[in-house]
């Protein structure tokens, strides 16, 4: 399914990585699909070239995190990342994500300017869902499973802020870099997928113009 | 109504509980006798603890009733690791549940592999908020589980013998149960729901979905990386560990090679590599001298 980088790309030939070392990969892939994009799973550095963009899953970030640097993908796909390839992380791949993990020297990629809490609402008891909206997806609330969910504690001027519940950010992006501390994949709701999948068309765009 | 699945109908809690259990998919997760064992586990790369006060092969060999930990060893792990932490409370046995509740706990293992307190009933797990997981060995056991209101079936195995066989037994059970139900008209339903002793309703979903409406995870002898990789591969969601890491010869080695396992499960070069040099094994009971009492997948009803 691999494209060449200058055959013409539309949103059906679009070829999503998604690290499957650990987590809910799989729901993921399953939602990417539905929209009638391709799919890769990530486990090593020669999984990534051809890819227009990546998805770290939910699951646990220090499992993550140790498999991606244990199997070289964590450099391999920073080094994708500075050259603008677009990633989306979800709960532990927003960790994932993050600069900085409060009280943690856990591998992590850092590609996003923001400092999180790891289960910042406390442990699975204080699982809960809940809805918010937000004018970047229209008038229909989104619903957000949070589980053993991680809290954006600061960011920097640069992140935008596109999702807020109870006055914190849940949904934050910072040039193509993604991350929610939620599981749009849990949901039948597939609008954060094709927001980020419009990211990836417009990387892929402006290469070539 | 009859559009409408028993997963849709499950009050709002179900999809946290099942949540967790997605998000322990593809992982490993292994038992631990105390914070060390726990630490070493987290930093092999393990997803989850199960914290107990001995493992399954120690119950085996030293007999006696084997109940829920102490509160104060479940505590400890809690404080030395930032993964989930999961305990066992017997089959039954709803005040070590709702104990277990009140520490915490991200997951309650109803468990076959202590000694069971009621020998009718389970407990009923739907009011709890923490989720639970529950053996079983075939497809009625997972479906009458589940119907309970557990968020996570794990096939049982048999614990503490580093004997795979009947890990494999159950899964192929289960997933055979399954592709049957698959194959039956509508009107055979309720005939196979009644031969299964299974909850109709789910036995409708699985027949139409294919697969249960929860994570099913593997347990009960897994001792190698090559182990964990077969019920992988047999179509397990991720692999519980309990004596075969922490009664081999170099816990850290092994607990490490067997998440590399999982991670890896359908590439045979990188299993080889995996599995070089790992030291000695647990050395293990052949389940096919244990007789009566003595094979605890029989617990359960």
């Amino acid at each position: 399914m691999q494209q060449g980088t200058d055959f013409p790309t539309s949103l059906r030939t679009h070829l999503i990585g998604v690290v499957s070392f650990q987590g809910d990969f799989q729901r993921h892939i399953s939602m990417l699909h539905g929209l009638g994009v391709e799919t890769r799973e990530v486990r090593d550095p020669a999984d990534l070239p051809g890819l227009h963009g990546v998805v770290l899953p939910g699951g646990e970030s220090t499992t993550i995190g140790m498999l991606m640097e244990r199997y070289g993908v964590t450099e391999a796909l920073k080094a994708r990342a500075a050259e603008g390839l677009p990633v989306f992380g979800t709960c532990a791949g927003l960790i994932l994500l993050a600069h900085d993990i409060l009280n943690s020297t856990q591998p992590r990629l850092g590609l996003l300017p923001v400092s999180v809490e790891r289960n910042a609402y406390g442990r699975q008891v204080e699982s809960f869902e809940a809805s918010f909206s937000s004018p970047v997806f229209g008038e229909t609330a989104l619903e957000g499973v949070f589980i053993r969910a991680p809290r954006i504690r600061t960011w920097s001027s640069e992140v935008e802020l596109l999702a807020i519940l109870d006055e914190e950010p849940i949904l934050v992006r910072s040039g193509a870099i993604l991350g929610a501390t939620f599981h749009p994949e849990l949901t039948q709701d597939t609008r954060i997928h094709r927001y980020f999948l419009d990211m990836v068309q417009a990387v892929q765009a402006k290469k070539r113009s | 109504m009859a559009d409408i699945s028993w997963s849709e109908r499950q009050k709002s809690t179900w999809r946290t509980k099942v949540g967790l259990a997605e998000m322990l998919k593809g992982g490993v997760i292994m038992d631990v006798v105390n914070a060390e064992q726990a630490v070493i586990a987290a930093e092999a790369g393990a997803q989850a603890v199960m914290a107990l006060e001995r493992v399954p092969a120690d119950i085996r060999a030293q007999g006696g009733v084997a109940r829920m930990s102490d509160p104060k060893l479940i505590q400890e792990i809690q404080e030395a690791v930032s993964i989930p932490v999961m305990a066992k409370c017997r089959i039954g046995h709803f005040v070590e549940a709702q104990i277990l509740e009140a520490l915490n706990v991200d997951f309650i293992d109803e468990s076959e592999v202590l000694t069971p307190a009621d020998d009718r009933y389970h407990v009923e797990k739907e009011s709890f908020r923490v989720p639970f997981v529950c053996g079983c060995r075939d497809l009625g056991e997972a479906l009458r589980r589940i119907g309970e209101g557990a968020a996570m079936i794990r096939t049982k195995g048999e614990a503490g013998t580093g004997d795979v066989v009947e890990a494999v037994r159950h899964l192929r059970e289960l997933s055979g149960g399954i592709r049957r139900l698959q194959g039956l008209r509508r009107e055979e339903l309720m005939t196979a729901a009644k031969e299964l002793g299974a909850p109709y309703e789910l036995v409708l979903e699985v027949a139409a979905t294919g697969k249960l409406p929860v994570p099913n995870f593997s347990a009960g002898g897994v001792a190698t990386p090559a182990d964990a990789a077969l019920m992988m591969q047999l179509g397990a969601e991720a692999v519980f560990v309990g004596s075969g890491i922490f009664k081999s010869d170099n816990p850290a080695r092994r607990a490490r090679a067997v998440v590399d396992a999982v991670a890896h499960y359908k590439d045979p070069a990188k299993l080889a590599e995996i599995s070089y040099d790992l030291g000695e094994p647990m050395v293990g009971i052949s389940t096919a001298g244990l007789i009566g009492g003595d094979r605890l997948s029989v617990r359960g009803w």
